[in-house]
């Protein structure tokens, strides 16, 4: 915007003299002397909002701490997740930084002092004298691992099914609609304990039982935009002029549904990760030697009114990775459409 | 609406078929058969599979198992208590179930409305921040992880109610197993309820009564509140789901004598009837609460009962 | 709410003086009413004619004390006759007062859109009854009904008893923006805002309506304010008129001054966008540009940024109101006699003589 001097002072009434009645008529004059800026991208909009929200951007703050002690804490503890070492079973944890809080007594005696080892094991240790620090850590790696490859499958998955449906419309889309509906009358929880029940419980396992029911959503999404654009004309013409009208819907569809895929991903995160930690504490989840959040807890639930750091440290970590994730999906989803509701 | 009705029943029917047919194959193909782990002859396993009916052709024993799926009949027991019918073993622990879980929703959604009202009429400031935030903590922490951080809080350090069930005092040790299963249902309700209360709050037929010169209150409770719990309804299938998914762990710590538990033990053992038949339960739970949901929604709603109705 | 006494002549209902109103945005200050005076003598009809954005239904809103938080009046009062002996000055009321004294009892308001104004999940009859039954005005609940079913007669609804038990999306819009109008009866106000009460509906409904709301305001002698952007409706329903454009009044004078001998170009310019009844005209002329962004407001008369007729004196300064007669006043600076006598559009001259002589054939 070019800014051009304006061509009249400001006057008040009584400084008007003759000259000034000049009949000009209409001259086209820029109305505003300033323009605001330039747009900003829906992305880039939607991320400053995201900042100014103080409980998200704490939540991906705590998140960030997390996933660095999740990749870094196994690597710095010294010990190996399954390193067994008898009679140094249910150490209570010692942390010199913070000694006020955990000092390595368990009612008043010196475990550490009594055994004689020299060692600090932050979180304690389990009863088979493991490292629970290494083991923590090593559970929310599980944690972190389920989340991402339910929610990239998730993502595939619904994405594709919805594109199908709506793309092949008629018959099709009946069927696969009638199927879907019927899916989304059976408990998750049906689902999920079935699956586990058939094979054998492991990661790939609850990945997969995730899958059936966690893209539902999602395909609802894709499949209501595809019925969109698949009439207009742009997509027709391409049609018409031999091109690949999938890819074209594709390319089209994706971006405008950008931010509710991130949103709706965002919200199945902590889903995937309470299933997992669900399932292993009832006893379906990963098995011994490996460790996973839900089956510490599991155990230290066991021990809790004994060894009271076996369910302490699982259930922080837990708990706060759920609290943060779903505090950034909230976050995401008045960020990027402060009317949509919950889905 | 009796249309509508009739063709919500047909679909919901064909779903609990189909639930039923995953079942049977799941008792068909089940890698540990219940006599696998037995040292048995293959005459001896001959005579009990014909004696439980296990060496008929396949379609016949769907029949069979589907004749007596719906009668209640979902075999014995083979593991936790031997030769014990299923449904003596279900039964009784249904009931401790259905209470646990009725007590939980009651309280869930009371708690949850008058948190979401709270929430929803003093927008943005500090009533409506400590309702978020609570909501925001009772959707996110696992019912578990709740339920034994009070059960070592209430119950162990501070020893106010009892850890553990106590079936002479049904009542009272559910307290804690109850308060850890509606959080969940406290928070979705508050939070559906705060979005709703926001949006009706901002239309146009509140102006209206604003302009008749109503008081604060009966715009609040009259206009804003009625519609905006009316959607509330909706929700409910979706916390059925959470307050059984979350019955499984609850029970489980509380000791209480009920299906959530019963199902974990089962598959902790293989005992495949006993899951069958739980699972199976849950699930004709589940649809009927969604059925129910939505017949209520068209009952409550003029706007959905007219339409319905022409 | 301030304890001083506001002096009103007695025929005068309401007085508004240098209203000026802006709302905070997150990109600035938008001024949506910048010193806007006018009055309302009771049984008369004002009709406030502007395009969307020209500060029309914010005035209305600043009258009821419907303003959004973040809108602020930042000078001027709004002057309303409450009782034969007690005035208030509107600006200066909290929400009790306005929810106990004013909204409803004493004044009343049709919105736009009838579709959207009526509680869905609430029979009609009861949304009538509510306004009778808060102000005190109905002893019971009995009396209530009955009153409510002669409005619902009186505002030209069938079967008032059928309807009475009804639910808003059973009734089509125009039966609809009837039981509004009824519901801002219920309490026999004093003062009638209609705000675009037609805009939302059909044609052939409109004049219906129209029909309805000058009817009343003869039954019941009421005081109405007519917002509506379209010059052509408020022809034979409004006493008077005042023209508002970028949050300023620019024109104000009884219908017939304003119609058959307007001063302001921008009332020119709407009077000739008007589409001729009779449909000879070869094309229907448009303001060239749009309406000003508020939030910058433009030096001097804003709207001689679209005008053919624009002095140099319009960019330089604000021009005052001028009076033309007693009732007829126009703010451009080419009302001061130093100002060269531009005429009317010759087009828009040929109507009005046209329209003059359609109108005295009918008298």
């Amino acid at each position: 915007m070019s800014e051009k001097e304006f061509p009249y002072p400001l006057k008040s009434p009584e400084d008007l003299v003759k000259e000034d009645f000049k009949h000009v008529g209409y001259l086209n004059l820029p109305q505003q002397e300033m323009i605001q800026g330039t747009g900003i991208s829906n992305l880039k909009d939607a991320w400053l909002r995201f900042c100014k929200n103080k409980g998200a951007l704490v939540g991906l703050i705590i998140i960030l701490i997390i996933l660095f002690w999740a990749i870094i804490g196994p690597m710095i503890s010294g010990y190996r997740y399954d390193l067994v070492h008898k009679g140094w079973n249910n150490l209570p944890p010692k942390m010199p930084a913070l000694s006020f809080l955990f000092d390595g007594t368990e009612r008043g005696v010196d475990i550490y002092a009594k055994i004689g080892v020299e060692q600090n094991f932050w979180f304690g240790t389990d009863e088979l004298g493991r490292d629970l620090f290494t083991r923590v850590w090593e559970g929310t790696r599980v944690s972190f691992i389920i989340a991402f490859v339910a929610v990239i499958i998730d993502m595939l998955f619904g994405v594709t099914y919805g594109m199908i449906s709506g793309y092949f419309g008629g018959v099709v889309d009946m069927v696969m609609q009638r199927i879907l509906e019927i899916i989304n009358g059976i408990p998750n929880l049906v689902v999920v304990t079935l699956f586990v029940l058939v094979f054998k419980p492991g990661m790939l396992t609850i990945i997969l039982s995730l899958m059936i029911t966690g893209w539902i959503n999602m395909s609802r999404v894709v499949r209501s935009q595809v019925l969109k654009y698949k009439e207009q004309e742009f997509v027709l013409a391409a049609k018409v002029l031999g091109a690949n009208g999938f890819m074209i819907l594709l390319k089209e569809v994706l971006p405008n549904i950008l931010g509710q895929m991130i949103v709706m991903t965002m919200f199945s995160i902590p889903n995937a990760i309470f299933y997992e930690a669900f399932l292993a504490f009832v006893g379906l989840g990963l098995r011994e030697p490996f460790a996973s959040l839900g089956s510490l807890i599991n155990k230290g639930y066991n021990s809790m009114l004994t060894h009271m750091h076996l369910l302490l440290f699982p259930v922080i970590v837990l708990a706060l990775l759920m609290l943060c994730f779903n505090l950034i999906a909230d976050g995401l989803r008045d960020a990027f459409d402060p009317k949509m509701k919950g889905f | 609406m009796v249309k509508y009705v009739l063709k919500r029943l047909f679909w919901a029917l064909v779903t609990v078929l189909l639930i039923l047919f995953i079942l049977f194959l799941l008792l068909e193909f089940m890698p540990g058969s219940p006599f696998n782990e037995e040292k048995l002859t293959v005459d001896q396993i001959r005579i009990l599979k014909e004696h439980y009916g296990l060496d008929k052709p396949f379609f016949e024993k769907f029949w069979i198992f589907l004749v007596n799926a719906t009668k209640g009949d979902f075999g014995i027991s083979y593991n936790l208590q031997k030769n014990m019918k299923v449904s003596q073993i279900v039964m009784p622990r249904l009931w401790v179930s259905v209470r646990l879980g009725l007590q939980a929703i009651g309280l869930g959604s009371v708690m949850g409305v008058i948190l979401g009202v709270i929430s929803g009429s003093n927008q943005n400031n500090w009533k409506d921040s400590v309702a978020t935030i609570m909501a925001v903590v009772g959707v996110s922490i696992p019912s578990f992880v709740f339920a034994l951080t009070l059960s070592f809080l209430l119950g162990y350090k501070i020893p106010i109610f009892s850890m553990i069930y106590q079936a002479n005092h049904p009542f009272a040790s559910t307290i804690l197993p109850t308060i850890s299963l509606s959080l969940f249902t406290m928070a979705q309700v508050t939070r559906f309820l705060r979005t709703e209360l926001v949006e009706v709050m901002d239309s146009e037929y509140i102006r209206l009564a604003t302009v008749k010169g109503l008081s604060r209150i009966k715009i609040l409770f009259k206009h804003g509140f009625r519609n905006a719990l009316i959607s509330v309804v909706t929700i409910f299938g979706p916390l059925v789901v959470n307050v059984l998914t979350g019955s499984l762990v609850i029970e489980k710590i509380f000791s209480i004598p009920g299906i959530g538990g019963l199902l974990v033990l089962a598959i902790q053992s293989s005992d495949y009837n006993i899951i069958v038949m739980v699972t199976f339960i849950y699930s004709v739970l589940y649809i009927a609460v969604n059925l129910l949901v939505d017949v209520l929604y068209g009952v409550i709603d003029p706007r959905i009962r007219v339409s319905k109705g022409a | 709410m301030s304890e001083k006494n506001y002096y009103l002549p007695p025929q005068r209902i309401l007085e508004v003086h240098n209203l000026t109103l802006s709302f905070q945005l997150y990109n600035g200050v938008n001024h949506v009413i910048r010193d806007v005076s006018f009055h309302l003598d009771k049984g008369e009809t004002l009709a406030i004619v502007g395009e969307s954005g020209s500060g029309k239904s914010v005035t209305t809103k600043a009258i009821l004390g419907l303003i959004d938080e973040n809108g602020r009046i930042e000078r001027g009062e709004i002057l309303f006759r409450v009782s034969d002996d007690e005035v208030l000055d509107l600006t200066k009321c909290d929400l009790d007062t306005f929810q106990k004294k004013i909204r409803g009892s004493k004044i009343a308001i049709i919105f736009q859109d009838p579709m959207t104004a009526l509680n869905p999940t609430m029979p009609v009859g009861k949304q009538i009854m509510e306004g009778m039954l808060e102000h005190g005005k109905v002893k019971s609940k009995a009396e209530a009904k009955r009153r409510s079913l002669a409005l619902l007669e009186e505002v030209g609804i069938d079967q008032p008893n059928k309807r009475f038990k009804q639910y808003p999306h059973q009734l089509s819009g125009g039966m609809r923006q009837r039981v509004v109008i009824a519901i801002a009866l219920a309490c026999e106000p004093d003062l009638l805002i209609a705000d675009e009460p037609t805009t939302a509906l059909d044609v052939t409904i409109q004049a219906q309506i129209l029909d309805l709301i000058k009817d009343i305001q003869k039954r019941l002698n009421i005081s109405i304010i007519f917002i509506t952007h379209d010059l052509g409706v408020v022809a034979n329903m409004a006493d008077r008129v005042a023209v508002m454009y970028a949050g300023k009044i620019v024109e104000e004078g009884l219908a017939d001054e304003v119609f058959y001998a307007p001063v302001h170009p921008y009332t020119w310019g709407l009077l000739s966008s008007l589409p001729s009844i009779k449909g000879t005209d070869r094309h229907i002329y448009s303001i060239p540009g749009s309406p000003p962004n508020l939030i910058f407001p433009p030096q001097g008369d804003a709207f001689a940024y679209r005008s053919e007729y624009a002095l140099v004196a319009d960019f330089e300064s604000d021009p005052p109101m001028f009076e033309v007669s007693k009732t007829h006043k126009a703010a451009t600076w080419l009302l001061d006699k130093r100002a060269p006598k531009l005429k009317m559009p010759h087009l828009l001259k040929e109507r009005i003589e046209a329209m003059k002589k359609e109108h005295g054939s009918h008298e």
